[in-house]
């Protein structure tokens, strides 16, 4: 790779020890170009961001373009398991992944507020370029801002994503059909936890880590497997009976799980049964829902227990003919309940 | 998870439906009410309807105290909130509720007021320590099992002599209620859903203990049996009352026995008998007056108390005129007998007390139950 042939403007260095973001690392002057040369480029270094222009141009491999965005702000920053930084990593591949995209390629937008201390900051960068490599995507263009202190929550991060789906790969959400299987790719709310367990006035002490991960790699273990796949989706927000809802909608058909047959560990199904919270509706970030031909399930679920980020992987359920389609689910005891939306925010019960 | 596992266990719960469906009368039917919005949603959330013969009907109650909190007094608590000098804190489930015009505690915090959500009335004090230059206001709501903990950072308060805490008392009675549906005129009236028996609270009791449903079970000739949450603790409850409704027995009987004693927990009655005293009438959501049925700060705590420290002038709040709550709570009506339930009243927009939480008997109908009308 070729060293970055910018005459630097600026004497010193950055303070990243002691430095705080101000608002003229986002006013287009010199401090700016200080913090992008000396902490994003620094980390983020690639052929495409080393040309130092204001966009990318970039030669895609033949196939269809998926294009996703996606904003973080999470609260707290860092939790166990992961931070900002390799979640905007993770989140962004995975929506990219979930259509059978390769991805290829980031942007990343920084909202920084004033005060918000350069070390943390390095930190999240860092994080992010590692998540990144390991990911083998590049962020290839970006931007910075600065708000004033108190008009933002330290750092929100904006990445936007494109990928390249390979020739044969029909992956949708409109795509499931009464009769195909439900697979899930590992056990429920383990980030949605994990964050919790580290938010002010609720901290409680946990061995639990998130499990954010980028999935794309599983998800080309899956489609080797059964090319026949008809949706992927990864219950982020809203959680599992979030994502079963939105298939079932999109494919105007019903859904019905076991609730025997998702994995839940022991911890988190402890803190949600605490704080009054349904591990259904908790989110996920390294988590995939896949529905596939009842023919091709054995080799899917094969294939996605021998990839480590699908070892617990299991058939939750089916899908069904239902003209109002709803997701339903047969309890632990053996009655049936419907499986709604989140309504609101989860909040926790008071008795 | 251990003592959670053991008591959701499939075989067991089968074990039971089969000897409930034995032992249910062909020739009667069962009109069991569950006061408590807990048992409401371990109920829905278990899928317990299905496991339980066409004979025996569940009536949701009004023991979810966020339901029944009338909306005048959240009117007073927005009031509060937006007063730039105060923090209120509450817990989660109050946040959401809407008071008048669809104003909530969520939507006044994100319109900038400083509500706090809490999960203890301690964090309520500690609250009140981290800021002295603010007034901290516990926005205190529940029945008798969140009451103890309101009433011991009261006195905590006052050790410390913190200046700047009070509590907005919204604690309420769990007999009062079950006794004024007793009384209620659809309650004697023909053709009308009768209640056969109570599922007597589990947390509750264990703060009150049992003794204090034995007057009414006495008095109205309802069984009652005080059940765990727990869905097979709800089962085995329900078979008590059944068994009880068959042998012709009016008692009060204990499931909750790993909990719930008679006498109940001495230490914290005298801790609310010290802080509180009964309000010679209190208004329910849904329920109307009822006499004795609510709490308020003594005297000699009456420095604590924000309806003595700020001015507080009710406002007469009106509930949507087609709302069946007050019908539905007392089992005379079903969530779907109502026009607005699924169209006007939903979990999003809901106009009626049995909507705004989870343990509503409207909201977790919609939530757990909808499906079976629909199929």
């Amino acid at each position: 790779m070729n060293a970055p042939r910018v005459r630097r403007p600026f004497a010193g260095r950055l303070d990243l020890e002691h430095g705080q973001v101000e608002l003229s690392h986002g006013s287009g002057g010199r401090a700016m170009a200080q913090l992008i040369e000396d902490l994003f480029a620094a980390a983020f270094r690639n052929p495409w961001l080393d040309q130092r222009n204001d966009q990318a141009c970039l030669e895609l491999p033949p196939g269809r373009i998926a294009m996703t965005t996606d904003s973080y702000v999470v609260s707290p920053l860092f939790f166990p398991g992961g931070d900002i930084g390799s979640l905007a990593v993770h989140g962004t591949v995975n929506d990219l992944a979930m259509a059978g995209a390769w991805p290829l390629h980031l942007s990343a937008g920084f909202i920084l507020e004033a005060g918000f201390p350069l070390a943390d900051l390095k930190r999240i960068v860092e994080s992010m370029a590692q998540a990144a490599r390991t990911a083998g995507v590049s962020i290839v263009t970006g931007d910075t801002k600065v708000v004033e202190c108190g008009k933002g929550d330290g750092v929100f991060i904006n990445t936007t994503g494109i990928g390249v789906i390979p020739e044969d790969i029909q992956l949708s959400g409109d795509r499931a059909r009464p009769g195909d299987c439900i697979l899930l790719s590992g056990t429920l709310g383990d980030h949605g936890v994990a964050v919790m367990s580290q938010r002010a006035g609720l901290e409680f002490e946990t061995t639990l880590k998130s499990d954010s991960a980028a999935l794309h790699d599983l998800v080309a273990a899956m489609i080797a497997a059964a090319p026949g796949l008809r949706c992927l989706r990864d219950p982020t927000r809203g959680g599992l009976a979030a994502t079963l809802n939105e298939l079932a909608t999109q494919s105007s058909v019903g859904m019905h799980i076991r609730e025997v047959a998702i994995p839940i560990r022991a911890e988190v199904a402890a803190a949600c049964e605490l704080l009054g919270l349904d591990p259904l509706y908790v989110a996920n970030e390294g988590k995939l829902v896949a529905v596939c031909p009842p023919e091709d399930a054995d080799r899917v679920l094969a294939a996605m227990r021998a990839h480590p980020l699908g070892a617990a992987a299991a058939l939750i359920g089916t899908v069904r003919e239902d003209p109002h389609w709803f997701v339903t689910m047969e309890t632990l005891l053996g009655g049936n309940r419907l499986v709604d939306w989140l309504s609101g925010e989860q909040l926790p019960r008071i008795c | 998870m251990k003592y959670i596992d053991e008591f959701r266990d499939g075989a067991a719960a089968r074990g039971l439906a089969r000897r409930i469906a034995e032992e249910a009368r062909l020739d009667r039917s069962y009109h069991l009410m569950e006061f408590c919005g807990g048992h409401t949603h371990a109920i829905y959330r278990h899928g317990i309807p299905n496991l339980l013969p066409a004979s025996v009907r569940m009536i949701h109650g009004p023991g979810c105290p966020v339901c029944v909190l009338p909306i005048g007094r959240l009117d007073l608590a927005l009031d509060l909130a937006t007063r730039p000098e105060v923090i209120l804190c509450s817990y989660g489930d109050m946040l959401r509720v809407p008071g008048s015009g669809g104003h909530s505690l969520l939507k006044a915090k994100a319109a900038g007021a400083d509500i706090h959500m809490i999960y203890s009335a301690a964090a309520a004090l500690t609250l009140a320590q981290r800021h002295p230059d603010r007034e901290v206001v516990f926005f205190a709501i529940g029945f008798e099992t969140t009451t103890p903990p309101t009433a011991l950072v009261i006195q905590q308060a006052a050790q410390l002599d913190l200046p700047n805490f009070t509590v907005f008392c919204n604690h309420v009675l769990t007999p009062p209620a079950i006794a004024h549906l007793l009384a209620a005129p659809e309650a004697h009236e023909l053709d009308t859903v009768p209640i056969d028996g109570f599922l007597g609270p589990a947390h509750v009791s264990v703060v009150i203990g049992s003794e204090p449903y034995e007057r009414f079970a006495r008095e109205h000739q309802r069984p009652v049996v005080i059940a765990g949450f727990e869905p097979l603790d709800v089962m085995q409850s329900i078979l008590m009352l059944i068994r009880q409704l068959n042998e012709g027995r009016v008692e009060v009987e204990n499931q909750y026995t790993r909990a719930v004693t008679r006498a109940g927990n001495r230490k914290a009655q005298r801790l609310m008998a010290e802080v509180f005293e009964p309000r010679p009438v209190f208004e329910w959501r849904g329920l109307g007056s009822i006499p004795h049925s609510a709490l308020q700060i003594r005297e000699r705590y009456a420095h604590f108390d924000a309806e003595r420290r700020f001015p507080m002038m009710e406002r007469a709040a009106t509930e949507p005129r087609a709302c069946l709550c007050g019908a539905i709570l007392r089992g005379v009506k079903k969530p779907t007998d109502c026009k607005l339930f699924d169209t006007a009243c939903t979990p999003e927009t809901p106009l009626g007390a049995c909507m705004v939480s989870s343990e509503g008997a409207c909201a977790a109908y919609y939530r757990y139950g909808r499906y079976q009308e629909a199929a």
